[in-house]
């Protein structure tokens, strides 16, 4: 009620609040904090080495992280939904090698490729039935999946790469091709993730992910159907695994049994520090590109400065944990009153 | 003359962003005095407490406890001074038992773990023992209902010898009785010399367990009046600076229109051959102890629990809703009881949480129409009087009468033709309350149907056409008109009767 102290919602007080809270949000926000960091970590690469500033560097690395980053973007609707998908690095090989293996015993690569997005749709509506329907946990049920979809890659090729040498230039541009000299799987990411991130901000479908995210239970209880959300993400997850899987087959012209080896631990600490929670009902699409873009640079630091890749892992583990912490710090109060 | 304190709070401020929840307020306890302290939600009640222990620090202000300087950093500290703490919303562990839950607070003591584990599980059985309700102590918290978990968090504060302990609004989900057993071990601490600090928005609570009463208003300190010197009306004036009628809107004549029947619902070992009807345009209230099956048989009719026999109808028609969405379509609403665990998104702002609801309504070509979201969100916000900073406020932050009302708008969006509403008015302020009374008779005189569960006696009196008392899973008898009474239903809802195999 409002008596008189100022600030309380009632007719305009509303939206002159609204604005204000717009700006110092923008400030706070884990995206802006990213942003900063990483024009900030460019500024002194391209000074420490004049290969970092090049157009090859910059290509090879935005076509690298392009595969990254679409698993990430998934990985955040997941982390959004409170679970996450561990099978999604194992899918993408699967589906690869699917498609490799049909194109080499005679199938139209056109339709090789469909069938290996259909088997990656088909894993994650397993997850997800598994997860949705039948309750039970994603860490276990995906985890299952991994072993079952990277297993399979290893039956199908018997352990070794198969080569598609020969294969039609047409299918070799999805991954290797430029349009204007900019390279196509770069233009397939930035399609994926800007139709996403609107979705996330504006669907209704997203915002039910949201709601099952932030309290289940609620939005069991305020009449959404949980079961169908969640076999959805999965489902969701899953396909873009195979996109990943065929756009790398296309580029390498090799499907590998080993192809997008913990792809999913690269995915959930992108996602992460782009501002997502394992709590659920927090993340953004922009916040899983920016730490897609971050964990890329520090990579491409390694090489350039001609560091041992081997350390790749262990900054990558420090970023992780120093992102989580922010995270705490800032939930403090938070964790506390609640 | 010397006049003894035990805690002394002075010039207290406590600044959120947006707001000043607290602007210099000073508050006296004397050891054994029972302190209450009332206002409006968001007053900042829950935050003066929260500081005393030591969930929250304050941004300036003094506190001494015992005559000494007092400023805890965290829960931990306070409760070493011997400050306990019941939460307006219960914090317990739900995977725990409820003795584990009780014996947490114990974990000081862990040197002699054994002896106490013993001598602490004895004590939650006795204290529980003072309850009229059966918890066993190794059931699990989260099969509990929400009085019950209510009744373990205030065993798990008595449990603690304590000097100071802070009750935050104690008997929202309590029945009568309960409440009734907990008054009584009030009077037994006081008499130990254990001083109370007491929030609750029932002013007659108040005035029967209480000496004193302090008054904050928008985060600033009114008054603090002794209560053999003053009125509830008193009160309430100092409270909303107006004075409020505490009346029940005028209760309409039967109605005829039947909109929904149910025929002997029978849900194994919780309820059995349950039949009711609610006319269009009436107030059916369910009345019973806690523990009576009352929100399960709603529950059931709305396809969130199942069922395992009866009908129910429709208009006429019968229906059987395989899920809640189902229910929601049909344009029948639940609303939760606990709206921490079930009921809100407490990280998400008050607009989605609002519109969660009638999410099918305003979307166009799969796309939320924020135009249409933020329409429906504000007119609910207004029409409750929602007291937030702005529409994209997180509910969290809101005070608990604040978050209750955001519950009961979401329930409104959907226009609903029967609406279960269970205790509708936990936590909310007179002011508030009175204004969700009125808007219960709006919606019924429009021709909704409302089934109302509530605890608290004198709202299904003042509220209701017509009285279902529930008793151990069945319907023990049906009152109307004069025969609406607190001894008929108290009757009713208490006599032992065969149990519910
Ligand atoms: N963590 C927070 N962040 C921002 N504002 C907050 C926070 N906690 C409380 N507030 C605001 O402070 C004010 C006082 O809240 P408080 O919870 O103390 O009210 P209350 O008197 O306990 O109300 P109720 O009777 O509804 O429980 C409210 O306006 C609330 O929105
Ligand atoms: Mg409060």
């Amino acid at each position: 009620m409002n008596m008189g102290s100022g600030g309380q919602v009632t007719g305009q007080g509303v939206q002159e609040i609204h604005r204000t809270s717009l700006l110092t949000r923008a400030l706070g926000v884990r995206e802006f904090t990213l942003f900063i960091i990483i024009i900030g970590f460019s500024l002194i690469l391209s000074l420490l080495t004049p290969h970092f500033l090049t157009k090859a560097n910059i290509t090879t690395t935005a076509i690298g992280l392009a595969a990254d980053g679409i698993i990430a973007a998934g990985m955040t609707v997941a982390l959004v939904l409170g679970g996450f998908d561990l099978s999604v690095g194992a899918v993408m090989a699967l589906s690869g090698v699917v498609a490799g293996s049909l194109y080499l015993s005679g199938t139209n690569i056109w339709l090789a490729a469909l069938v290996a997005l259909g088997v990656g749709m088909l894993c994650g509506l397993v997850n997800g039935y598994f997860i949705g329907h039948v309750g039970l946990n994603p860490f276990i049920t995906t985890l299952g999946m991994m072993s079952i979809a990277r297993g399979s890659s290893y039956v199908l090729t018997k352990g070794s790469p198969l080569s598609l040498a020969g294969i039609s230039k047409g299918f070799k541009f999805l991954g290797g091709g430029r349009i204007f000299g900019f390279p196509v799987m770069v233009l397939i990411y930035l399609v994926i993730v800007l139709v996403m991130d609107f979705a996330m901000r504006r669907s209704a479908a997203m915002r039910q992910v949201f709601y099952v995210g932030s309290n289940e239970k609620a939005a069991a209880l305020s009449g959404i159907d949980v079961s169908r959300v969640k076999t959805g993400v999965f489902f969701l997850t899953g396909t873009l695994a195979a996109i990943t899987g065929i756009l790398t087959l296309s580029r390498f012209t090799v499907a590998a049994p080993n192809a997008g080896m913990s792809a999913e631990m690269r995915a959930i600490a992108a996602s992460v520090i782009g501002g997502a929670s394992l709590r659920g009902g927090e993340g953004t699409i922009l916040g899983s590109v920016l730490g897609v873009i971050l964990l890329a640079l520090v990579n491409n630091a390694l090489i350039l400065l001609n560091v041992s890749v081997y350390w790749q892992d262990l900054l990558t583990g420090i970023i992780l944990i120093s992102a989580v912490l922010l995270d705490f710090l800032s939930h403090r109060s938070t964790y506390l009153t609640k | 003359m010397h006049k003894e304190v035990l805690l002394s709070m002075a010039d207290i401020t406590k600044v959120f962003p947006g707001v000043k929840a607290l602007d210099e307020v000073s508050l006296e306890v004397s050891p054994g005095e029972v302190h209450a302290i009332v206002g409006e939600n968001g007053a900042g009640k829950s935050t003066l407490v929260n500081i005393v222990s030591g969930v929250l620090q304050p941004d300036g202000g003094e506190m001494y406890f015992d005559g000494k300087a007092f400023a805890p950093w965290n829960p931990r500290e306070a409760q070493e001074l011997g400050i306990g703490f019941v939460h307006q919303e219960t914090a317990l562990c739900p995977h725990l038992s409820v003795a584990e839950n009780v014996f947490l607070g114990r974990m000081p003591q862990r040197v002699r773990a054994l002896v106490d584990f013993k001598e602490a599980k004895a004590e939650t059985i006795r204290l529980l023992g003072r309850f009229a309700t059966q918890i066993n102590p190794m059931d699990k918290v989260q099969d509990l209902s929400m009085a019950n978990q209510q009744v373990v968090e205030i065993v798990k504060a008595l449990s603690l010898d304590c000097r100071l302990l802070i009750l935050d609004e104690p008997t929202s989900s309590l029945t009568e009785i309960e409440t009734e057993n907990l008054f009584q071990l009030i009077q037994e601490l006081k008499q130990r010399g254990i001083s109370i600090l007491y929030i609750s928005h029932r002013l007659k609570e108040v005035f029967r367990v209480c000496d004193r009463v302090t008054i904050l208003r928008d985060g600033r300190y009114v008054k603090t009046l002794a209560i053999k010197d003053t009125t509830e009306d008193e009160v309430i004036r100092n409270m909303v600076g107006r004075s409020i009628s505490t009346f029940y809107p005028e209760k309409a004549g039967q109605g005829e229109e039947e909109i929904l029947r149910v025929e002997g619902l029978t849900k194994e070992r919780i309820f059995r051959n349950v039949s009711f009807s609610v006319k269009k345009g009436e107030i059916l209230g369910f009345a019973g102890l806690v523990g009576a099956g009352r929100s399960e048989v709603a529950r059931a009719i709305c396809g969130i629990d199942g069922f395992d026999t009866g009908q129910v109808y429709l208009s006429q028609e019968s229906v059987r809703f395989e899920s809640f969405h189902d229910a929601i379509s049909a344009r029948l609403a639940y609303l939760t009881e606990d709206r921490k665990v079930e009921g809100l998104f407490l990280n998400m702002a008050i607009q989605p949480n609002i519109s969660v609801t009638s999410l099918e309504n305003i979307t166009r070509h799969r796309l939320v129409h924020r135009q249409k979201e933020t329409e429906i969100a504000k007119r609910y916000v207004d029409m409750l009087r929602v007291k937030a900073s702005s529409l994209l406020q997180k509910v969290v932050n809101l005070s608990g009468g604040n978050q209750q009302k955001v519950m009961v708008a979401k329930w409104l969006a959907i226009d609903p033709v029967v609406l279960f509403m269970d205790e509708p008015t936990r936590g909310i302020d007179v002011g508030a309350k009175a204004e969700i009374h009125h808007l219960m008779r709006q919606l019924v005189n429009r021709g909704v149907g409302i089934v109302l569960i509530s605890s608290e006696l004198p709202e299904i009196i003042g509220m209701c056409d017509r009285v279902i008392v529930m008793n151990e899973g069945l319907i023990a008898g049906e009152l109307m008109d004069s025969d609406i009474t607190e001894d008929n239903i108290m009757r009713l809802a208490a006599t032992q009767r065969e149990r519910i195999a």
